[in-house]
């Protein structure tokens, strides 16, 4: 008797707890809230007239000399600022100020491996964007997360250089399809390299048909200029 | 590789569904992973299992992970296929105009609360 008992306590009780727990159905994508935050970022840059590059690329492709070089040549005609995304450290900001004179932030992203838009907006309060038309955001050296978190940007850019391999587009598809340009870098060294042009630009074109290529050197400054120029096209519109 | 990223997205819609829902205790939550989405799963439980320590109303609640298979479209013969097993190329007809239908999801699909 006391056993029936005692089963009969456990069912209630099982019942009982399993009564309380409701399924709620959310039915929703992990990056929704980011994607929506994304977008609200993008108009008000826009309304404030400000044109935000995410600029993407391996660590060592050249992005901190790459931009060096761009920024020299175009702060007479923009007004220019830089945030530069890391893990650690503020070596890059600090050289982006000493070469070039122009507003420069380090955000730290605490081990993060990408921003997002939330950390962008955050990074775009520490500047004075009245006085900005472009702002190029330096994201964490990587070729995978940066590519699936939407950081607000008005066109995503990224480098890719020559030591790295013609053959990454097909390694990281998704970077690559998010890329409106992309800069192949180092282009003074390819006959050192096996790195055949024509190939990585049909690798590119095959996982981005829309996706604009231009090819740089930041050490001696070929194409820099032509990089420039997109980026005054892009102000303008 | 983002996966504490992605953890963190999940356990701040969680919360918000949980408030609008007056529920104090979450017991599990339900992801649909796509087979080609980049999340890792046995990473994603790890960080889990870590960040819900620091969630009073999260703490302890099971991360439940349901794969959906990841099937690329092909615009010239019209098939479909596993994307995993062939990539790019339409294995029906070698075409390369094909993309991806489905498989590259990370949705949180429901929770069990109380």
């Amino acid at each position: 008797m006391q056993k029936i008992t005692a089963e009969k306590g456990a069912k209630e009780a099982y019942w009982g707890k399993m009564d309380e727990v409701k399924v709620i159905e959310i039915k929703k994508s992990v990056f929704a809230d980011n994607d929506a935050d994304a977008a609200r970022l993008r108009e008000e840059l826009r309304a404030k007239g400000v044109f935000l590059l995410n600029l993407m690329s391996s660590p060592g492709s050249g992005k901190t000399t790459t931009l060096i070089k761009t920024i020299n040549l175009l702060k007479d005609r923009l007004r220019v600022a830089v945030m530069e995304a890391d893990i650690d450290s503020d070596v890059d900001a600090k050289k982006i100020l000493a070469a070039t004179g122009v507003q420069s932030i380090q955000l730290h992203t605490g081990g993060m491996c990408h921003l997002d838009a939330e950390m962008t907006r955050q990074g775009l309060c520490g500047l004075d964007l009245e006085n900005i038309d472009l702002c190029i955001l330096e994201n964490v050296g990587n070729l995978v997360c940066p590519a699936e978190f939407d950081t607000g940007a008005s066109k995503n850019c990224m480098i890719l250089s020559v030591p790295e391999g013609d053959d990454k587009p097909l390694k990281y598809p998704l970077m690559f399809s998010v890329c409106d340009l992309v800069l192949i870098n180092k282009i003074d060294v390819a006959k050192y390299f096996d790195f055949d042009l024509n190939r990585c630009k049909q690798y590119i074109a095959m996982r981005n048909p829309n996706a604009e290529v231009i090819e740089i050197s930041a050490l001696t400054g070929e194409g820099v200029d032509k990089f420039a120029d997109w980026l005054v096209q892009q102000v303008k519109k | 590789m983002h996966e504490l990223g992605v953890v963190f997205y999940i356990i701040k819609d969680v919360k918000d569904v949980a408030e609008e829902n007056n529920v104090g205790k979450v017991h599990s939550v339900t992801l649909e992973i796509g087979e080609v989405s980049t999340v890792i799963p046995h990473m994603l439980i790890d960080c889990w299992n870590w960040a819900v320590k620091k969630e009073p109303v999260l703490d302890g609640a099971e991360l439940k992970i349901e794969q959906i298979d990841a099937v690329t479209y092909c615009e010239d013969c019209k098939g479909t296929y596993p994307t995993v097993k062939y990539g790019k190329i339409c294995p029906l007809c070698g075409s390369e105009h094909t993309y991806l239908l489905k498989g590259n999801e990370v949705n949180i699909k429901e929770i069990e609360a109380s």
